[in-house]
């Protein structure tokens, strides 16, 4: 593969062609990685262009070039953000101190992890959907689907880059193996659990695209904040592009629910059987699966008291969301914060150190966020003039991490009995026949300007183009 | 000022379709774009319509534009109180029904360029700074829409190449009378040629820039000059009649023409004391050279302006070609530094701008190393790489570092590009 010019084939503002031990690596990688997409990457799709959105540099213009291409053929770039001169660490024990271009000996291993752990997910997303394709509710869907794809392809990239520059012999490793691991594999799983979980139908996706994703942002977030800075220069750029698939996320159920609220109205019932009749997807049903998803992605950000987190935060490695946005004295000895535990039956907050609940504090930042795009998705069915409201269960429900772990708490918040808990489970979170009656939706619309039944067209095509624009070409 | 020049175009966000991601916050060069927990939103004193958060944003929210009155443009309380978009205040209220549609594409045109197989070394794209340098003049933009051009009278129309020769060239004159079209050096206009194309559709705007100083091409009046090549074959060599440029040469004195715009608010000269000119031009894209040049020749008349260098490279295929070849003679060289380079004149090798850029390399590496330089390229897309190879490699022989040097001028405005 040596005949490859990598500087000229991998969009990159790293001086990739002046790095030769760098482009030994990646030239040892690429092929492997072409590899993974073909065997893991969206299935049938070798032959079809897609109108995809490929970054050719970081600033407004660059970042942002539409043309049809095979995905296979798509240029992985590397991108770093500008960097800031004299960046200075702006939280934990070194605070002030000059940022780090080069990884410090002693914070090794955890950055490494925290590298990996997030590389991980990039490619168990692309494994995860990689069926959805085949039941595209349309060629707008799909072309979003597939744009999602590449760029979780794109952050492997992103992730791969620091591993090879900056960890040697190790990162080469671990590069490897990320392309070894497979979602849901019982031998060689993903690391974390939500990414072994299937993403079955287009319902899931969205809300897996609107929680999970998100997720995603505030992770990248705090990373950003990171006193090493090339890490905080990739996931800068990273961020940009993870707000396209909360785009389609937030947009998805929103088109969802704006055609449910219209076969409401229509049929002017809200009987759920009738509206399943109809073709639709049922609010109680949308309410479910949002349950589902949001509570397994909460999960995510990890034991709300975890001395892990105090050392990522102390030894400068990850920040807080908006880390420089706060006032306080970033570094957060002494200070406290409420965590929750379940004690005699009920639930009770207590005090805990900050630094050892900043989970907690990510997770709490991230379900104020959640929540503002349900309430987001309730003005949908407000201006239906349908009296229906979605709603974000409590964080201790259906959890399975952390001090809340197996505690049985019903989305409004109340500790319920274990007999409670298994006659409401079916109420609160999808039952086998919502995701029977569900998948029984999932056929291929893929015409250009066509819809499945289920969903209304979105309001906007992508880049100014038509609704029915030919997004995929089919080869 | 009139009620009609405090028209604007105001920039919002459609909350219904916004995801609140960021993105916009995050790029917006001049901190316009901000946020509360609700909504996402614009301060119209801030922004001006550099259009940087347009491609970024994920959703196409960001793409709204609603022609206000300056006095009556939504505040951000009001516009953090929006569930909707309002519907548009009034047109008919406008003194200029100016439409949203189609007003802004020209800025946003390059965003749909195809995904290209190579990443060249030096990346026009990339490189091109899309903020004016810091002493331009603040521009007047899309006051006039497609849907509602102003209407201009054609007070004079002249070859300004040799009679006979390839690539017919006009310097047209228009005059608004008295109705407001400000416009500064660099920006654009849209023209608006009568009829209907093969699709039976009006034709669409074609772009061209103003050749004149801000003050009009004749002093103290209300009037624009425009370069126009009247195109009669295509890139590749086919015949065709181009539609607008043949229109815009064949006007008579006294004819009326359809203008839209003005466009552009990057490509704008410095304004202050001791700034430097470095314009590096083909054909038609002397256009805004022209005008820049000309600004500083009445400033420099005036005596009470210390301009700095002036350094043009100028390039056509032959002298009898090259647009305003003897107006130029007449400039004072102690005014303006001037290179021309003719790639098709018989019996000498082919010569492009880029050519006689290194030619003049050690007053460029000069220039490149003084903070008060300001580099402008306009003419055909393809001379753009090599004149940006031409200054990278001028710049390295220099032992300066390209990659600070092309941020730095493109982070301070001072490295503007408009081909076409």
């Amino acid at each position: 593969m040596s005949a490859i010019n990598y500087s000229e084939k991998i969009p990159n503002n790293v001086n990739l062609s002046d790095d030769r031990t760098l482009q030994r690596a990646l030239e040892q990688w690429q092929p492997n990685f072409i590899n993974w997409w073909d065997d893991m990457g969206p299935v049938g799709t070798t032959d079809s262009e897609v109108y995809l959105r490929t970054a050719v540099s970081v600033d407004p213009q660059g970042w942002a070039q539409f043309g049809h291409v095979k995905m296979r053929d798509y240029r992985w770039g590397i991108f770093l953000n500008q960097g800031e001169a004299d960046r200075k660490i702006h939280f934990g024990d070194h605070k002030g101190e000059a940022a780090w271009q080069d990884v410090p000996g002693e914070h090794r291993a955890n950055l490494r992890r925290i590298i990996v752990t997030q590389g991980d997910t990039e490619p168990a997303s692309v494994e995860q959907q990689r069926h959805l394709g085949q039941t595209a509710p349309s060629m707008y869907d799909l072309r979003n689907l597939f744009q999602i794809n590449v760029e979780e392809g794109r952050h492997l990239w992103a992730m791969v880059y620091l591993l090879h520059k900056h960890f040697g012999r190790d990162g080469r490793e671990e590069a490897e193996a990320l392309l070894e691991r497979r979602s849901g594999n019982d031998d060689n799983p993903r690391i974390l659990q939500a990414f072994n979980e299937q993403t079955p139908d287009w319902l899931s996706f969205f809300m897996f695209t609107y929680f999970t994703d998100r997720d995603g942002k505030f992770q990248l977030c705090a990373l950003a904040e990171s006193s090493f800075d090339p890490l905080a220069r990739t996931t800068k750029f990273m961020l940009t592009e993870e707000a396209h698939h909360m785009f389609v996320g937030e947009s998805g159920i929103s088109r969802v629910i704006q055609r449910t609220c219209q076969a409401m109205n229509e049929l002017k019932t809200d009987d759920v059987a009738k509206l399943r009749a109809a073709g639709v997807i049922d609010l109680p049903t949308i309410q479910r699966y949002l349950n589902f998803h949001f509570s397994v992605t909460i999960d995510l950000f990890g034991a709300d008291e975890s001395s892990n987190a105090a050392t990522f935060y102390s030894s400068g490695l990850k920040g807080r969301y908006e880390e420089g946005k706060r006032d306080d004295d970033h570094v957060l000895r002494g200070q406290t914060y409420k965590v929750l535990h379940v004690q005699n039956g009920q639930l009770l907050e207590k005090e805990v150190p900050m630094l050892n609940a900043l989970n907690e504090v990510l997770r709490d930042d991230y379900i104020t966020d959640s929540k503002a795009g349900v309430d987001r998705w309730n003005r949908v069915i407000d201006k239906a003039g349908i009296p229906f409201k979605l709603q974000v269960p409590h964080k201790a429900f259906h959890r399975n991490i952390g001090s809340l772990s197996g505690s049985k708490v019903s989305p409004d918040g109340r500790v319920v009995s274990d007999a409670e808990w298994n006659a409401k489970l079916n109420d609160w979170l999808p039952s086998a026949e919502d995701r029977a009656f569900v998948a029984s939706l999932m056929g291929r619309v893929a015409e250009p300007g066509k819809f499945a039944n289920w969903i209304a067209p979105p309001a906007i095509g992508i880049n100014r183009q038509p609704v029915d624009f030919e997004y995929v070409r089919f080869n | 000022m009139s009620d009609t020049a405090e028209l604007l175009q105001q920039h919002l966000i459609d909350p219904e379709v916004c995801i609140r991601c960021n993105t916009c916050e995050a790029t917006c060069p001049v901190g316009a774009v901000t946020h509360d927990s609700r909504n996402y939103v614009v301060d119209a004193d801030k922004c001006n319509h550099c259009m940087a958060c347009v491609p970024p944003c994920p959703t196409g929210s960001i793409d709204h534009w609603f022609p206000v009155l300056r006095s009556k443009a939504y505040s951000l309380a009001e516009q953090l109180s929006w569930d909707e978009l309002p519907t548009a205040q009034s047109v008919d209220a406008l003194p200029v029904a100016a439409q949203v549609s189609g007003s802004t594409a020209f800025e946003t045109a390059a965003t749909s360029v195809p995904v290209t197989a190579n990443a060249p070394v030096v990346n026009a794209a990339s490189l091109g700074a899309t903020v004016p340098p810091w002493s331009a003049a603040h521009p007047y933009t899309n006051l006039h829409g497609p849907k509602s051009p102003i209407t201009a009278t054609v007070v004079g129309n002249m070859q300004v190449n040799e009679a006979g020769t390839d690539n017919e060239t006009h310097h047209i004159v228009l005059d608004f009378g008295s109705m407001p079209f400000p416009v500064l050096e660099g920006q654009s206009v849209g023209i608006i040629a009568p009829g209907v194309d093969e699709h039976g559709k009006p034709h669409h705007a074609r772009q061209y820039s103003v050749a004149s100083p801000r003050n009009g091409e004749r002093p103290g009046y209300n009037n624009l000059s425009l370069t126009v090549k009247r195109v009669v074959q295509d890139h590749q060599g086919q015949a065709v009649k181009g539609v607008a440029s043949n229109y815009l040469c064949d006007l008579k004195t006294g004819d009326s023409v359809q203008v839209i715009g003005p466009f552009g608010s990057s490509f704008l000269m410095p304004n202050h004391p001791g700034s430097h000119l470095v314009m590096i031009c083909t054909g038609t894209g002397s256009a805004p050279m022209r005008g820049m040049t000309e600004w500083r020749r009445r400033l420099k008349a005036s005596g009470k302006f210390e301009g700095g260098k002036l350094m043009l490279f100028f390039g056509a295929r032959t002298q009898q070609e090259l647009p305003y070849f003897g107006p130029l003679q007449k400039l004072p060289r102690d005014f303006i530094e001037m290179h021309f380079a003719f790639s098709r004149t018989p019996g000498a090798p082919k010569r492009y701008v880029q050519d006689a850029m290194r030619d003049a390399s050690a007053n460029l590496a000069a220039l490149l190393q003084d903070p008060q330089t300001h580099f402008y390229v306009c003419g055909l897309k393809s001379m753009e790489e090599g004149v940006l190879q031409a200054l990278h490699d001028i710049a390295v022989g220099a032992g300066l570092d390209w990659t600070t040097v092309a941020a730095t001028l493109k982070q301070e405005g001072r490295l503007q590009l408009e081909t076409y």
